[in-house]
């Protein structure tokens, strides 16, 4: 676990970095880094269970379930608070992952991935199957307020405030899930994915720490559900819950790396920025770029793109 | 002489194989027990029932009077009876340091955090300590999977003591070791044990280091107990010297 002392001092400095050079930025990369920067969370949520081992191939659930819940509480229960919804999408995955989890925590390896993809199709099917939320279509949220406050300059949705509270949200998220990580908690992770029958002989529980961290990952990756849908205003079910934005998750998070919870962030941002640039200029190559890409990692990083930072920081 | 352990009745089959037939043994304080047998003789079914790893057909096993026969290997780990493995269950990629911080996070008092870091100084300094009680701190930062087998099952043992059990079964502690260095390696572990006042089975295929070590030997055969009592009687005893200690020299050569 060596250079987590230096973890929090440079999430410090990117979350300053972030925030003051929002004025020079165009409003595109504002929005590629509010998107970068939720979509990271969702990868960081899937980090947390990744590091004991369990790989989710249905997290797209916890994404929609987050962004759902706070759309629906926007559109029909009339909740105009930003931070409300927030808390009512993180509650939304939390809830959902607390109940499954009683299930999930008893799987392991291509079991685990895929119950969780099957209650991810079942939620899409439910979605796609109801009208009353656009079915395939989705459905528009209004601009939210915040504590009261809402912007005036409604021309554009990414406004300061909204792409401040995403930077430092995903600051306080990396922050906590860094410190749970060095906690016994974080550290009984590992031991269940090195060896189980040694966990449960040292007196502790592995199911209850797989419930446990199933939970924390759900939130956090609904978290991300939440400020995707805050940005883009408008949530659909295929690109919340569908199996190929869980595919997408699970994809940043192996080109990521689970060494430090900054990876996610980095891996992210890297991926909505060649996405962005390859459907432009290159759309037919897109799908093969990712293949290549994700061919390489995993043949000559499997530790992912960390790793390259891990070198570097022990060269220096 | 009051008992820490006692099993009464135990019997487990697996299929047409009887892996334990009526085992009843007691077991006073600070006993240390070596458990003989040929392969397939039960013992570390034994261990295993003892531990909740496995459940007897019938039978009573009992920790201070309490029985305990239904408890899993979490809730018997909780009570005080700790184990190690033929084979170390130890963390692979992770360090020897590591792989006893976690144990001692596990069994801090302060329960499992999740917010507090579980590289305090208290736990620190508390696996240099094991770390050198047992003689591995030479390999403190490497990774356990690349150790030798004899670090790696006196780690598996640290691992076991931390939490500071009171009935600590050893299952083969020796196994894989070259025979010169079984006994420095046995010194360190009954050393460490003697100090720490725990009641000891340890299952051993090496009839010297039974002799040197233990001070009541169990010898079993078929899933039975044949012979119980100090170790010159059982090691003489005709029956035992059949079906234990002659394959055993067998075995060796």
């Amino acid at each position: 676990m060596g250079g987590g002392g230096r973890t929090i001092p440079a999430l410090l400095v990117t979350l300053a970095v972030l925030l003051a050079v929002h004025p020079m930025l165009p409003g595109w990369a504002v929005n590629m880094v509010g998107l970068s920067l939720a979509n990271g969370l969702a990868v960081l949520g899937l980090l947390v269970i990744m590091r004991a081992g369990l790989v989710s191939f249905g997290h797209g659930l916890y994404f929609g379930l987050g962004s759902y819940g706070a759309a629906m509480a926007a559109t029909f229960l009339g909740v105009t608070d930003a931070f409300l919804m927030i808390a009512i999408g993180m509650a939304s995955a939390a809830l959902v992952a607390f109940v499954l989890g009683f299930l999930m925590a008893r799987y392991r390896g291509i079991f685990f991935a895929l119950l969780n993809l099957a209650f991810s199709m079942l939620l899409y099917g439910l979605l796609v199957n109801s009208a009353v939320l656009g079915s395939t279509d989705g459905f528009s949220m209004p601009i939210p307020s915040y504590l009261g406050y809402a912007p005036v300059d409604a021309t554009s949705r990414v406004s300061f405030l909204l792409y401040a509270l995403i930077c430092v949200l995903a600051f306080a998220a990396a922050l906590v899930v860094h410190r749970y990580l060095q906690s016994t908690m974080g550290y009984i992770g590992e031991g269940i994915r090195e060896n189980e029958v040694r966990v449960e002989y040292l007196g502790a529980s592995v199911r209850r720490a797989i419930h446990i961290k199933y939970v924390i990952a759900a939130a956090i990756t609904g978290l991300g559900g939440v400020l995707t849908v805050l940005l883009i205003g408008h949530v659909t079910p295929e690109d919340t819950v569908y199996w190929t934005k869980s595919g997408e998750l699970v994809f940043v998070a192996i080109l990521s790396g689970t060494g430090s919870v900054a990876a996610p962030f980095l891996g992210s941002m890297l991926f909505e920025l060649v996405r962005t640039y390859a459907l432009q200029y290159a759309p037919d190559l897109w799908q093969m770029l990712l293949g290549a890409t994700l061919l390489a990692v995993i043949m000559f990083l499997p530790g992912g793109l960390w790793s390259v930072v891990r070198l570097a920081r022990r060269k220096a | 002489m009051s008992t820490v352990l006692e099993t009464r009745g135990l019997n487990k089959r697996f299929g047409a194989v009887i892996a334990a037939a009526d085992i009843a043994i007691a077991i006073g304080p600070q006993e240390v027990v070596g458990i003989i047998g040929a392969n397939g003789a039960g013992k570390t079914t034994f261990i295993n029932m003892v531990t909740g790893y496995l459940k007897p057909d019938s039978g009573a096993i009992l920790y201070r009077d309490r029985e305990i026969t239904a408890l899993g290997p979490r809730a018997v780990t909780r009570l005080g009876i700790h184990r190690s493995f033929q084979i170390p269950q130890i963390f692979p990629e992770l360090s020897v340091f590591d792989n006893l911080l976690v144990a001692l996070g596990i069994a801090a008092e302060t329960g499992i955090t999740f917010w507090r870091p579980l590289r305090t100084p208290a736990l620190t300094e508390r696996a240099e300590e094991i770390l050198e009680r047992y003689r591995i701190d030479e390999y403190r930062d490497q990774a356990v999977g690349v150790l030798p087998q004899g670090a790696r099952k006196l780690l598996d043992i640290a691992m076991a003591m931390v939490g500071a059990p009171t009935v600590l079964l050893l299952d083969e502690p020796t196994s894989g070791i070259s025979a010169d260095e079984k006994m420095a390696m046995m010194d360190t572990i009954m050393a460490v044990l003697a100090a720490a006042e725990v009641t000891v089975l340890f299952v051993e295929h090496d009839m010297e280091v039974v002799a040197r070590y233990a001070r009541r030997v169990a010898a079993f055969a078929d899933g039975a107990i044949i012979a119980d009592g100090d170790p010159d009687t059982v090691l003489g005893d005709s029956e035992v010297r059949t079906t234990v200690v002659g394959p055993e020299l067998h075995r060796r050569g």
